[in-house]
């Protein structure tokens, strides 16, 4: 007879192994073909084969449909499922994929995320985000604006300096050196960061990541596989996804509500945290969305990891380093590895994966941390959170 | 006064209530009170929709909320003032029931969160064309200075 505890291993969800193509700039390869390198690099180190897999995620939110990656690694019949939900999407990847496992739907699944951005800050169009064309025309639509805006007011109301927001950076470009497949692998000092053109103040050049290139993928399987095919499984403990509710300040927002405070990040944290039985205190290793520094001091607190303001002394102490007390961005991030939208947040988790095995070379959080976390925000309101443990 | 004011072609009327003086239009809801903007016929936070929803004219000042200054030219479809791009300040206007984002007249060193400013207009790229801006004290806009 079955117990519960032996039916919760059944359902629960494991990653047995994670797969990337280097970040970065990569003329004349195509996002299919890095996404293809990642995806066989996953299997590989899962040890199964491409007909092994029974259910595929995947998405891209410029480089093409996920779905036609059947052509080059196999005709197998599986079934695969496309999604797009900005820098969200490596996120609701992972959800779906796991909520099909769960539910029995696969035993084993792929979650593969691609993307190949053409160089400069990511450009919209009015109408798709429901606004008039004045709003484009004016100046207004520029993503940068949004995340300086958001940084200058958290500073005003948290006192953060801009020296802070410099340290965020000097350690994504550090940890950014030590891992072998980021984009920006060259160390700057504080000075250097702050001395930079500035891109819209308070956030200068080297506080912001930049569109790149790149895939990610993960090979997810039930419980009952995970422990054969996988000497040491990662548990995907939960995963949640939330939009944002009345008064969050976003992205592309001609007006705001007064004080808009609740984002998409925190709610979507306090499920994860909740769903996994984790309580953020317990973190020993953290991927947050740090599409520039400030967004990265704020999701800090948003996320529970730390209370407002307290940003100011965790970074001047290093406590986000790899070797402190809260480690956060140990592969230097979005600002080393650059944003390929569809891939970014896969990477968060493939960098979690790595520290939970104690394979994070160069930049392994020491005493073998147990549990880590994920945390990816997009336009316009969208945020996913996973616990990962071992 | 009145008579040399050139015509002034409104970047989208959905924006204004008038243009002489300048005065923003919004929506504010009739069940939760919430004002938005531009105006719209649906309210984002109950739900409600259609005759809930009544224009109002939105205050002609208020105070910077947050700001920053926009480097670089962005990307089509922005439409560069006559003179060519030149870094222009953009923030949030608290205008007391809401937060309003617009471009910000001055010099931006002298611009910072709690500023008074007031409600103006500016040119666009296209001939004739005003949009609405915030300026901290009056007389800038109209000219296009600080742009």
């Amino acid at each position: 007879m079955s117990t519960d505890r032996d039916r919760d291993a059944v359902d629960a969800v494991y990653v047995v192994g994670v797969g990337i193509h280097p970040f970065g700039r990569h003329e004349g390869v195509t996002a299919m073909a890095m996404a293809e390198h990642a995806t066989r690099a996953a299997l590989a180190d899962a040890a199964v084969t491409w007909p092994d897999v029974d259910l595929a995620v995947g998405g891209s939110n410029v480089s093409g449909k996920p779905d036609t990656l059947v052509s080059r690694l196999g005709l197998t019949g599986l079934s695969f499922v496309t999604v797009r939900n900005g820098c969200a999407t490596g996120g609701v990847a992972l959800a779906t994929a796991a909520n099909a496992l769960r539910a029995g739907d696969a035993d084993v699944a792929a979650v593969i995320g691609f993307d190949k951005h053409p160089r400069g800050a990511f450009n919209s169009d009015p109408s798709s985000y429901g606004l008039g064309d004045w709003y484009g025309r004016t100046g207004l639509m520029v993503t940068t604006q949004y995340f300086a805006m958001k940084t200058r007011r958290y500073q005003y109301e948290h006192a953060i300096s801009d020296r802070s927001l410099a340290r965020v950076a000097v350690r994504a470009l550090r940890n950014g050196e030590a891992s072998p497949t980021a984009w920006r692998r060259t160390p700057l000092t504080e000075d250097e960061v702050l001395a930079a053109p500035t891109v819209n103040a308070p956030l200068t050049r080297s506080m912001f990541c930049s569109p790149s290139e790149g895939a990610v993928a993960l090979v997810l399987a039930r419980g009952d596989r995970a422990g054969d095919m996988c000497e040491r499984p990662v548990r995907l403990a939960s995963v949640a996804l939330r939009t944002r509710r009345f008064g969050s300040f976003e992205v592309f927002s001609p007006w705001l509500a007064p004080e808009p405070y609740h984002s998409p990040s925190i709610d979507a944290a306090a499920a994860a945290f909740a769903a996994a039985g984790v309580d953020p205190s317990e973190v020993a290793v953290a991927q947050l969305q740090d599409t520039d520094s400030g967004s990265e001091v704020i999701h800090l607190a948003e996320t529970g990891l730390c209370g407002h303001g307290e940003q100011e002394k965790l970074l001047a102490e290093g406590a986000t380093e790899a070797h402190g007390r809260i480690p956060v961005n140990t592969d230097g991030g979005c600002i080393a590895n650059g944003e390929p939208i569809g891939a970014s947040g896969l990477r968060q988790v493939h960098e979690i994966v790595r520290q939970l095995q104690g394979r994070a070379l160069g930049r392994q959080v020491p005493a073998a941390p147990r549990i880590g976390f994920t945390h990816v925000y997009g336009a316009p309101g969208l945020s996913a959170c996973a616990v990962l443990t071992v | 006064m009145t008579s040399v004011v050139p015509r002034r072609i409104p970047i989208d009327r959905e924006l204004f209530a008038s243009l002489d003086p300048p005065r923003l239009a919004g929506a504010t809801c009739g069940r939760c009170e919430t004002t938005i903007f531009p105006a719209g016929l649906s309210c984002p936070r109950c739900s409600a929709a259609g005759s809930d929803m009544s224009v109002v004219t939105l205050p002609e000042h208020g105070t910077i909320w947050t700001l920053t200054v926009q480097g670089f030219e962005p990307k089509p479809p922005y439409n560069a003032p006559p003179e060519g791009f030149a870094p222009y300040a953009v923030g949030y206007v608290d205008l007391g029931g809401v937060l309003v984002e617009s471009l910000l007249v001055g010099d931006p060193a002298m611009l910072d969160i709690g500023l008074r400013v007031w409600l103006t207009l500016v040119p666009t790229g296209a001939a004739g064309e005003v949009t609405y801006a915030f300026e901290p004290a009056a007389g800038l806009g109209e000219t296009g200075a600080g742009r």
